[in-house]
């Protein structure tokens, strides 16, 4: 007997049945009905869900600014380096290699996966929750997760129309725009949540940025992204 | 992990005199609690989602198989191969099967209390595998050779002293005469060390806060950023995680994860939560080419369907440990084992048996705390009574102790043998302890006198005094006749 065998017929021993009838799971799974949201999750206005957005990131130390559109991405980034006194590098997702980079002829830039000596990563966020300041990265060519996580520093692109009142409400965007077959959900291969820069309390419970994550979390909320 | 919970009194006595573990778990007691607390405060719908929480895992549980096998199919059809393992010693054998074929030389592996359940650090080095723990007190512990002593924070019981001792211990290739007088540059010092070891692993190997049978996906909640660190830079991603891990969709994951943070740390929200599902996909830049599951029994099965099934519902917040006076005065070496707190006394005994963790449900004063806590309201004071109810029915517990539980239900069910035997005892230490007022010693009752005096009665049981009534005053009697 394999030990798949083994375990599945001691559950359902151990359930006191050969095959439990399994209808209220399977109308489960169909269903994937959202349950309690908190009100603080509620889908509102876009201004409303900004603003609460930005005071929730905020309050987990991320920074936040809001541009009009792309064309002014490369400046807010240049700008923002110069502010903390960065190296004049990021590493840019392929997402966002159209913005209009050659107006920062100074801004060094590489395109693709980050590797261990880059110190910011450019990447761009499918959604952003205004519950608790959160965003949401989708893996895929356009995304490699690396430059997420790897840079100390992480620069994030987000669409002010991106943003979502609740986490439910980024699932069901996800199924809507080409995340579901024939019924099934079909999830990229990484999707991560991240609500402010990275943080330990290992050490005498002192709170400290940049474990092994980012340091310094930045995100740039663009208006118009056409 | 070998057990050293049959010496748990032992150990308990010698924790309580580590000044160094009582000063950490002084801060233990005052951090955690009190951020938990303001976090549900600003959460009015805090106590329905724990209500929510608690009846999602007692659906899983109902269906454990089914859901099981849908997560496997899910995970097959993404490229992904899922291992069923029995118990831990299977478990070791399929990652070590895993990272042989990967020909790995180096694991980094982001914190799992399963990994620790089955002791895969000891069984990898072992084998010519070296592991590498990357979350930043379980690093300061994997060069310590010790285990965790508390499920989110493994190095509470360390000082920042011992950190910096250790690290200077081991790495011995920085310069000896560096500055790591605060834990900023002991943090700095660990990240970069670890930063090479990332990038040059083989192997990833995470745990999983929860599998979706729905996706196929496991998730991760860390706030170090480790974990995406260790299942993205490797070739080979292996989750290692326990049956009663699944849940059944992408909502009834985020309603789980609205009360773990809240109440493990009082975060509203984990820095990084992470879906992980399958293998690279075509025209993916990173990400590992392979994707494991080990799906580990190691007794759980048996819970099922028994008294216990209900710890079963527990995510490993730690809620319970933070709450608990035992576990804030004793840490969690004191248990012996992997788990510790209220949810290790109630685990520990169901996964290496009752005979080997006598120690730890009689380890409890049964207030309750715990269960008041735990986001999935689990009523881990009811099974700390019944694994005593367990432990006495198989002769676990001493003689001495079996014979008082049988005098004493003796005479509670005979109360007036109980009244009169109680009113010669109190008359006669009464008179006894006229002078003083108090006894410095007495006979059977050392274990009270060696450490405080106890204060001699005053001649009367209470019932004796409730029938006279207070004296010179009749309100006594008027008391009665209302009650």
């Amino acid at each position: 007997m394999t030990a798949r065998d083994q375990i599945l017929g001691r559950l359902k021993r151990g359930l006191g049945r050969d095959r439990r009838p399994t209808d209220s799971a399977e109308a489960r799974l169909a269903a994937r009905s959202a349950g309690i949201i908190p009100e603080r999750g509620a889908d509102k206005s876009a201004e409303e869900k900004f603003s609460q957005f930005a005071e929730e990131a905020g309050k987990v130390d991320a920074t936040l600014q809001r541009i009009a559109s792309l064309t002014e991405l490369p400046a807010a980034v240049a700008d923002y380096l110069a502010g903390h006194n960065l190296p004049k590098t990021v590493r840019v997702a392929p997402s966002l290699e159209n913005a209009p980079w050659e107006t920062q002829p100074m801004l060094e830039r590489a395109v693709g996966i980050a590797v261990g000596a880059d110190t910011v990563g450019l990447s761009r966020a499918f959604a952003g929750v205004a519950e608790t300041g959160t965003l949401v990265f989708l893996s895929g060519p356009d995304n490699p997760t690396t430059v997420n996580f790897l840079p100390p520093t992480h620069i994030a692109v987000l669409r002010a129309d991106d943003l979502a009142g609740s986490y439910e409400q980024v699932w069901a965007r996800i199924r809507a725009e080409g995340g579901e077959n024939g019924g099934k959900t079909q999830l990229p291969r990484a999707v991560n949540w991240v609500t402010g820069p990275s943080r330990t309390a290992d050490i005498e419970q002192t709170l400290l940025l940049g474990a092994h994550g980012p340091q310094r979390l930045h995100i740039v909320v663009v208006d118009d992204d056409t | 992990m070998e057990s050293t919970t049959r010496d748990f009194r032992e150990n308990a006595f010698e924790a309580r005199r580590d000044p160094q573990l009582q000063d950490a778990l002084k801060r233990l007691g005052h951090g955690f609690p009190l951020k938990r607390r303001q976090a549900a405060a600003r959460l009015p719908e805090f106590e329905r989602l724990r209500d929510q929480a608690r009846e999602i895992k007692d659906h899983v549980l109902e269906n454990l198989d089914f859901y099981l096998e849908r997560f496997e199919e899910r995970v097959t059809e993404q490229g992904g191969q899922v291992h069923w393992a029995t118990d831990a010693e299977a478990a070791r054998q399929t990652i070590l099967e895993i990272c042989r074929k990967a020909g790995a030389k180096t694991v980094t592996k982001s914190k799992s209390m399963i990994g620790e359940e089955i002791a895969i650090n000891d069984f990898l080095e072992d084998h010519d595998v070296e592991p590498i723990e990357t979350d930043l007190g379980e690093y300061i512990i994997q060069l310590r050779h010790e285990p965790p002593s508390h499920i989110i924070a493994p190095a509470i019981h360390l000082s920042m002293g011992q950190v910096e001792e250790t690290f200077r211990e081991k790495h011995k290739d920085l310069p000896a005469d560096r500055l790591l007088d605060d834990p900023e540059k002991l943090l700095t010092e660990a990240r970069t060390q670890l930063r090479e070891k990332f990038i040059a692993a083989d192997v990833g190997l995470t745990g999983a806060n929860m599998l979706i049978a729905e996706t196929g996906s496991n998730v991760l909640v860390t706030n170090e950023g480790n974990a995406d660190l260790t299942y993205s830079l490797p070739r080979v991603h292996i989750v290692i995680a326990s049956l009663e891990k699944i849940v059944p969709t992408l909502e009834d994951a985020t309603a789980i994860l609205r009360v773990l943070a809240r109440s493990a740390t009082g975060q509203e929200m984990s820095v990084y939560t992470t879906f992980c599902t399958g293998p690279r996909r075509e025209g993916d830049l990173d990400g590992p080419d392979e994707y494991h599951v080990v799906l580990l029994d190691n007794g759980r099965s048996e819970l099922l369907g028994s008294e216990f099934q209900e710890m079963l519902r527990c995510i490993r917040c730690g809620a319970c440990l933070n709450h608990c006076p035992v576990y804030g005065t004793v840490g969690g070496h004191a248990y012996g084992w992997v788990y510790s707190g209220p949810m290790g006394a109630v685990l520990i005994p169901g996964l290496i048996g009752i005979d080997e963790a006598g120690h730890l449900p009689n380890a409890s004063t049964l207030c309750g705390r715990c269960e008041s806590v735990c986001p999935m309201r689990i009523p881990l004071p009811r099974m700390l009574r019944a694994w005593r109810a367990r432990q006495f029915e198989r002769q676990g517990t001493g003689t001495a102790g079996r014979w008082a539980l049988k005098a004493w239900a003796f005479l509670a069910r005979r109360p007036w043998a109980y009244r009169r035997l109680m009113g010669w005892g109190v008359a006669l230490m009464g008179a006894m302890g006229r002078g003083r007022g108090r006894f410095r010693r007495l006979p059977l009752a050392s274990g009270w006198t060696n450490t405080r005096d106890l204060a001699a009665p005053e001649g009367d049981t209470f019932i004796q005094q409730w029938h006279k009534g207070p004296r010179g005053d009749a309100s006594g009697e008027r008391l009665r006749r209302r009650g």
